[in-house]
């Protein structure tokens, strides 16, 4: 692992320089932990290839831009930005080049004692809350893009919902990425927390204005009590020329639910990793993707999901389809533990190439400790049914739209795991206009 | 399940007397110095009057070696291994090379029918081993680090196959050696495969000619005695334009509380229209319950289907060795060549496998189909590790992929980690696995019909096995079968 390059010598550079400005620098804890995942990423560099959480996706693009820090407050227009209620949002927070923008967010009406502002916002008026619960999951020892998110750890989204009460709408957090004078970085966190039979749905759009270089290091923190009910989904639609990186970490209690599904259309480079911990008996967990990659972009869907006590389901459904030259990864692992007895995995990973440079690499991957357990897992890759599509053209559909209308059953099917139906509805709709050519 | 004094009795019973080929010969060796360095690499190259440009090559190996990490990425636990305490040559005493079967030692032929391994042609073909009809089989016996015994060399000879120890290849026909040797598995291919180009002593060596159907099943008998030593085997098989050959290769070792190291490379060449069948009855001693002693296994196994229409296919029935290391693979070269790989692999008490294949397609309309069983019972560990890849000009490639495993005890694992890299549209590739325990169901429906819980156990793995275990030759198939019911004895309770 070399620290030699330049990418690397300016986010550590960057960080360091930023450190005592940063809000919460007063605080030895959030000091503490900053120093700790700098020095980590210092030590650690970005991932290479020769990684094997990595082995298919090279962050060598990466390397060849120099990104600093993000402007001041760019002047921009949310109006444009679809909701997933038709009405209208009923919680909006809004990030702009990683920064919180109160002017253009409506946190709505919410339940007493629940807790929706930003991270940095937190940081500066109420630092007790966030103290135990940060760093929880996202755990960086060997994992550089967490490190890194830490040592930058400034602002993001901040969702508390407290015992048995339930948010009913919706919450959207909107991350928008504009083009500045150079390319810029920001590490943005989530931190949600649904304690014990809360109930709450986050949905994250990750958006880009066209022609914006950046790169996007989003980590999640997701904390879920006995009984919690969280739904947590993404849209990703950045630019083109922009890196998104985002790692998800979840801690699951007793009996609860946690649905996590992502869809992912944006980006150059696109990674998404999910990690999961089932810490508790009867939890069902569901991790599932649907992406279209086309062009030289990259996607990468990674997960690992621990099964660590017995009595749990998980259930993970990722589809996608690859045309021009484009390249997705899928790497899924389920670990059952030891005692995790009466463990029910399933893992499916469907992927249509279209084009004949289209690349698809899978690995899907069981490590199983305990008997009593039914695991199983179905990986494909192939092009579209030479005679589905004759089906279609023989009723007169011209050939685009056939294809078209296959490509978009194909990934209906993996969109249907998303579990509350106003964001199923909207992402459908999302995807299929994508597909349809408008971005 | 809750044990029964009997049970508990009977699995008392079996542990002790499980590994039935755990004797030694008491055989006089001639040993290399112990050790490993560039000596004895010179050493055994001497020994085996090896031309120059082989020297050269292992030299060549070694030197490499030498700067090659050992690998780390396998699902496998064990300590460091001292290459400087083994013996890499280790060749029973005898005046001069046997000429015939006559002149090879009794004590030998004696341990190989202990094995049940038949050396003597005449009582073969005399039908006196077994039944009638028994097809007969012609065999390399491979002992510690030498070929003792080829049989039915004459009679390959009429239809112009060359079946020899590999030793003797590289004197007789040392074109055909130097043509394809290293060929499939360069020398600097992998630690293990590294290690054995420096320091192989011996093998198996097929040559089939063109259109020639192999009238006989080949079969290399592998046995490791010596005490201290490691078995280094190059087995290498070239089947000609429209050639058919099906090979066996069966191997043992005395039961004893030190680690012994085996490091192989078998490489296969099928040219055009040509098929290789390649069985493997893996059953080295796989340590005792504790995990003390036990063959430490790393082999590499790959073909080359360099023609077109080419078919290599692998079956192997792993239920020996302390650690299994192992990936039969096939280059899919020629258009519409075909590799197969059918696998069962049985771990039981400390027993770990990380086994598995790897199918490269390159060429046209190629296909490939893998089967993988994994059974881990007692505290054992089982990996299967798998990678599909096809390359953008393999057009219309076909790959399915199945594996299984069945866990039997709370206290073992078992391990999927398939990769599948598709370059081209037109391929399809497909992989399912799952993982399940013996259902309480299966076991109740036999156990009512009055078999004992081991036998019902071992019914239900051996039908399990079943898709594996057909594509045995039938010889091998019921040795097979049994081996599965002994490899699991003692694992239920």
């Amino acid at each position: 692992m070399t620290t030699d390059n330049t990418t690397v010598q300016a986010l550590i550079a960057q960080a360091s320089g930023l450190a005592p400005t940063l809000p919460g620098a007063g605080l030895p804890w959030l000091k503490d932990l900053r120093a700790a995942g700098l020095d980590r990423f210092a030590k650690l560099g970005l991932p290479t290839q020769r990684q094997e959480a990595w082995k298919f996706t090279s962050l060598r693009p990466l390397e060849k831009v120099s990104f600093g820090p993000a402007a001041e407050s760019a002047p921009v227009s949310i109006d444009r930005i679809p909701s997933v209620l038709p009405g209208g949002p009923a919680h909006r927070m809004v990030f702009v080049d990683g920064r919180f923008r109160a002017d253009l967010s409506q946190p709505g009406a919410l339940p007493a004692g629940v807790v929706l502002e930003s991270l940095g916002e937190a940081l500066a008026r109420d630092p007790d809350r966030v103290a135990g619960l940060l760093g929880r999951t996202a755990t960086f020892d060997s994992h550089p893009l967490l490190a890194l998110n830490t040592a930058f750890l400034a602002d993001g989204l901040l969702l508390y919902v407290p015992r048995g009460v339930t948010v009913a709408d919706p919450i959207e957090a909107v991350f928008l990425g504009t083009p500045g004078s150079a390319p810029a970085a920001w590490h943005p966190r989530l931190l949600l927390v649904a304690e014990e039979n809360a109930e709450a749905t986050v949905v994250e759009h990750h958006l880009g204005l066209p022609g914006a270089t950046y790169l996007s290091n989003v980590a999640s923190e997701v904390v879920a009590g006995p009984g919690a009910r969280l739904h947590h989904y993404k849209i990703q639609m950045e630019s083109l020329d922009a890196f998104h990186l985002a790692t998800a970490t979840a801690h699951l209690g007793r009996d609860a639910t946690y649905d996590t599904f992502v869809l992912n259309l944006g980006a150059r480079l696109a990674r998404h990793e999910a990690r999961s911990v089932l810490d508790g008996t009867g939890i069902t967990c569901r991790v599932s993707a649907a992406y279209a990659a086309a062009g030289n972009q990259h996607t990468d869907f990674t997960t690992l999901i621990d099964h660590a006590k017995p009595h749990c389901t998980s259930r993970e459904v990722v589809k996608g389809v690859i045309d021009g030259q484009a390249r997705a990864v899928f790497q899924g692992k389920i670990i059952v533990r030891p005692d995790a007895q009466k463990t029910d995995g399933y893992q499916l990973n469907r992927a249509l190439l279209l084009s004949p440079q289209a690349e698809i690499n899978s690995k899907p991957e069981l490590e199983i400790y305990a008997d009593d357990v039914k695991c199983s897992h179905g990986a494909t890759a192939g092009e579209l049914d030479d005679d589905q599509l004759f089906y279609l053209r023989a009723r007169g559909i011209p050939i685009d739209q056939a294809r078209a209308l296959l490509v978009g059953a194909f990934l209906d099917e993996a969109v249907e795991e998303v579990q509350v139906e106003v964001v199923r509805d909207h992402f459908r709709e999302r995807l299929h206009r994508v597909l349809e050519g408008h971005r | 399940m809750a044990a029964t004094e009997q049970t508990l009795d009977t699995v008392r019973e079996l542990t002790e007397q499980k590994y039935k080929y755990g004797f030694f010969t008491d055989i006089e060796s001639e040993m290399a110095p112990k050790g490993l360095s560039e000596d004895i690499v010179r050493f055994i190259s001497a020994k085996k009057n090896e031309p120059e440009w082989l020297l050269e090559w292992r030299l060549k190996a070694y030197r490499h070696w030498l700067t090659m990490p050992t690998p780390d990425w396998s699902m496998l636990k064990y300590p460091p291994i001292d290459y400087q305490d083994a013996y890499y040559y280790a060749a029973p005493k005898v005046k001069e090379g046997p000429k015939s079967l006559d002149e090879v030692d009794p004590e030998l032929l004696r341990t190989y029918e202990k094995l049940g391994i038949p050396l003597k042609e005449q009582a073969i073909l005399a039908g006196v081993e077994g039944a009638g009809d028994t097809p007969a089989i012609a065999v390399d016996a491979v002992f510690d680090s030498v070929s003792v015994a080829t049989t039915f060399k004459k009679k390959l000879e009429e239809k112009g196959i060359i079946f020899c120890s590999i030793s003797e290849a590289i004197r007789e026909h040392p074109e055909l050696v130097r043509q394809y040797l290293g060929s499939v598995v360069p020398y600097s291919d992998n630690y293990y495969a590294t290690l054995n180009c420096a320091v192989f002593t011996d093998g198996s060596f097929v040559y089939i000619p063109k259109g020639v159907r192999c009238p006989m099943e080949l079969s290399t008998y592998f046995r490791i005695n010596a005490k201290n030593t490691g078995q280094f085997e190059r087995t290498l098989i070239i089947a000609d334009e429209g050639s058919y050959v099906s090979y066996l290769e069966g191997c043992t070792a005395p039961q004893r509380d030190e680690n012994q190291l085996h490091a192989a490379v078998v490489e296969l060449v099928a040219l055009d229209n040509a098929t290789i069948k390649y069985s493997t009855v893996q059953n080295w001693y796989p340590g005792d319950e504790n995990g003390k002693g036990g063959i430490y296994n790393f082999v590499t196994k790959r073909a080359a289907c360099r023609g077109k229409n080419s078919k290599v296919s692998w079956t192997q029935v792993e239920t020996g060795s302390a650690i299994t290391w192992k990936y039969p693979s096939c280059i899919l070269q020629g258009d519409n060549s075909v590799g197969e790989f059918y696998s069962v692999a049985i771990t039981n008490n400390m027993q770990q496998a990380d086994t598995g294949t790897k199918m490269i397609h390159i060429g046209k309309n190629t296909r490939s189909t893998i089967v993988s069983k994994g059974i881990s019972a007692g505290k054992a560990q089982n990996t299967y590790r798998g990678l599909v890849r096809i390359l953008p000009k393999a057009e219309g490639a076909r790959n399915h992929t199945q594996c299984d495993s069945l866990l039997i005890g709370d206290k073992c694992g078992a391990h999927t980690v398939p990769y599948i890299e598709s370059k081209n549209r037109t391929a399809r590739v497909e992989h399912e696995a799952t993982t399940a325990k013996i259902s309480e169901d299966q076991l109740f429906y036999c156990r009512q019909r009055g078999l004992s819980e081991e036998d019902a156990v071992s019914l239900i793995v051996n039908g399990f096995c079943k898709e594996v275990l057909k594509e045995l030759p039938m010889e091998f198939a019921v040795e097979a079968q049994k081996l599965v019911a002994i490899s699991l004895e003692g694992s239920v309770g």
